[in-house]
């Protein structure tokens, strides 16, 4: 009889027999899923809490990029629970010395910032498209849906008088202020998880949360670049190919021009923060060779032996030196660009990938190893959810949100 | 139509009031609510605690196949309650251990299982010394593994014990994570959090749990600390012993006579 992580786990040298490794591919995602979130979220405060002008046209589409991404933080762990039935019972009944207690709380308290302020920042849009289509005669079927929609989005409030929208502006500013925190502290706390567990010589560091809350800032702003560059290219080749007025720009090379001055200016917080991770990152690194306690041995020869292509060739050298160059080079171009936050996103990827793994790839005798063989082809429900497949649709969803999201909050429509 | 002032004024009502049957709900102690059911506010006159005489050991394994039965860890499965390890220290300095399933069947063969099917010789004139160390839950006085627990569903009772309700377990695997002792894994067929309770069905019967009784040699003893003439809590008491990783301040309450510090 299989017990759970025996199908992906081997062992080696002198490991307990409960040992296998029983977080896997799931909870390497939720970290990185939540540092979507609060990147992306970070990302748009910044245009709206500090005024930074520059990234006006990228602060409401990450705005809504994180909305989408939010109820994909909560999938991984449905996923990886093996009662997932009494997932919910985390927030009926929490049991707050535990750090995952706190996950209700924390989650639903941002998700209530965020959503809010969406609905500031497209109340204008609501009323107006409700009040077009109440107006309307003979609505279609579809009409008719979408009426009930915005009028129900609109929550009864049908002013947009100049007073009431600059009274939103403040709301929006004051909601997006007490966001940056809140962010930090969703996905400072999934640092706190994994820091604070002392049996894990690899994990326990108070440093964990704020490494953890950097590199989610870095992969945010990164995602939220790429998926910018993507759309903003679908608009390009749409206006050319109907050679006419499309959307809000122009001409192709309208839309060209703003495109790399959102991604240059971006990009300079990319680095900012890239920098901030790495410099955590190693600090960690270096620290733990120099005090060199009673755990370094084993730690030493997962992090220079075992590990030592997940850790420095992947995560430091293509995930984050390579993009550096990258970004650093002038001359910033689109093409440039993708190819950067596609490695920053890997990188990030990689960093927890080697904590969540990595931490897991020694014994708690600190004399044996295990490796972890992730499920590609599922051939049960259990090689499916922590396998290839069930990565694939943790990662898939939030586009498929974010597209059903835009359809009621479009990011590039001019609402203001 | 509904203005601004109003809208915000009914909503902030509407929050209120559905509050207000929220503050009935209490956050449940199981603690508290083992107290109200037994002696109330009185402190245990029991604490449970383990011995295990290394010296007595010699690996047959009767202990683990017994544990597995009594307590339905499916035979074959490649998790256990207990298990034996064995140490064998060579005089070149290396230090060499396995535990090849757990011991369930004993120590068939003298070579070290180093996994992955390959087998380590090593020749009797090179041993300096061998012996073997059984392993179970060593049931904290800070147990790690009841702190993190997200719901609740794993506590500790008054007599010391740590158990999982597995009507409750959700699964996620934190408390297997904050064990450092490794005794914690997934039961394979009810899917929630599973380890050695000490037999608390047997104990608090007055029986002995199923390895003690197994165990031919008297390598494993229980008793109650806070007699004072226990037998097992006399050794503790006015013997050398000592305990598993009490760096992580779990504070363990399995003592092993005849410890050696290779083992961890």
């Amino acid at each position: 009889m299989m017990v759970h992580g025996e199908a992906w786990t081997v062992k080696e040298l002198f490991v307990t027999p409960n040992e296998y490794i029983y977080w896997s591919i799931q909870i390497v995602m939720y970290p990185f899923m939540t540092g979507l979130v609060a990147g992306a979220f970070v990302l748009s405060s910044l245009y709206h809490v500090f005024g930074i002008k520059q990234l006006k046209d990228i602060a409401r589409f990450s705005l809504v990029f994180s909305f989408a991404l939010l109820p994909v933080a909560m999938l991984p762990l449905q996923l990886h629970l093996q009662q997932p039935l009494r997932g919910i019972e985390v927030m009926l009944t929490p049991h707050f010395t535990s750090a995952i207690a706190a996950f209700g709380i924390v989650f639903n308290t941002y998700a209530a910032i965020v959503g809010a302020e969406i609905w500031f920042v497209y109340r204008k849009h609501l009323v107006e498209t409700a009040l077009a289509l109440r107006g309307k005669a003979d609505k279609s079927p579809a009409e008719k849906i979408n009426h009930l929609i915005f009028s129900l989005l609109t929550l009864g409030s049908y002013d947009i008088s100049e007073k009431a929208l600059h009274q939103d502006e403040r709301a929006i500013k004051i909601l997006a202020g007490i966001g940056i925190p809140v962010a930090c502290f969703l996905h400072g706390y999934a640092g706190f998880i994994f820091g604070s567990v002392k049996a894990n010589a690899l994990w326990m560091t108070p440093l964990m949360p704020v490494i953890f809350i950097m590199s989610a800032v870095v992969s945010g702003i990164a995602l939220c670049m790429l998926t910018y560059i993507v759309v903003m290219e679908i608009r390009k080749f749409l206006a050319a190919r109907k050679k006419a007025a499309f959307g809000i720009y122009q001409s192709t090379e309208e839309i060209k021009g703003l495109e790399i001055n959102v991604i240059k200016m971006t990009a300079k917080y990319l680095i900012f923060f890239l920098i901030f991770a790495i410099s955590l990152e190693l600090l960690d690194l270096i620290f733990r060779g120099y005090t060199a306690v009673k755990t370094w041995d084993i730690l030493r020869s997962v992090i220079y032996g075992k590990d030592f292509l997940d850790i420095f060739v992947f995560q430091y050298g293509i995930g984050n030196l390579l993009p550096f160059i990258l970004f650093i080079i002038p001359g910033l171009t689109i093409r440039r660009t993708v190819i950067g936050v596609l490695l920053v996103l890997f990188g990030v990827f990689m960093m927890r990938w080697n904590v969540v793994i990595g931490g897991q790839s020694f014994s708690l005798t600190f004399a044996g190893f295990m490796h972890y063989h992730l499920p590609i082809i599922p051939h049960d429900m259990e090689t499916f959810k922590e396998g290839f497949f069930g990565a694939l649709l943790v990662i898939i969803t939030p586009f498929v949100l974010f597209w059903g999201l835009n359809k009621i909050f479009p990011v590039f429509k001019e609402i203001h | 139509m509904i203005n601004r002032r109003d809208f915000l004024k009914n909503t902030a009502k509407g929050i209120a009031g559905l509050a207000l049957p929220l503050a009935a709900i209490e956050i449940v102690r199981p603690r508290k609510l083992f107290a109200a059911k037994g002696d109330v506010g009185k402190e245990s006159k029991l604490r449970w605690a383990f011995l295990v005489d290394t010296y007595k050991c010699v690996g047959c394994g009767l202990c683990v196949k017994a544990c597995k039965l009594e307590n339905e860890i499916p035979y074959d499965a490649n998790v256990t309650r207990t298990w034996v390890e064995r140490y064998v220290l060579t005089k070149d300095g290396m230090v060499f251990a396995d535990t090849p399933k757990g011991a369930r069947d004993g120590f068939t063969t003298s070579k070290i299982d180093l996994g992955e099917g390959k087998f380590q010789d090593i020749k009797k004139e090179n041993i300096d010394k061998a012996f073997f160390v059984p392993k179970l839950c060593n049931q904290c006085e800070n147990p790690p593994c009841v702190q993190v627990c997200p719901v609740g569903a794993t506590y500790q009772t008054p007599d010391g014990v740590v158990l999982v309700d597995r009507k409750w377990c959700i699964g996620c695997g934190y408390c297997i994570m904050a064990c450092p002792y490794g005794v914690r894994f997934f039961h394979p067929v009810h899917k929630v959090a599973e380890k050695c309770n000490f037999c608390y069905h047997r104990i608090t019967k007055g029986m002995k749990t199923a390895c003690v009784q197994a165990c031919p040699f008297g390598a494993r003893m229980i008793g109650n600390v806070k007699d004072p003439n226990d037998p097992v809590s006399r050794v503790i008491r006015t013997e050398r012993v000592g305990v598993l990783k009490d760096d992580y301040g779990t504070r363990p309450q399995v003592y092993y006579i005849g410890i050696s510090r290779e083992v961890i």
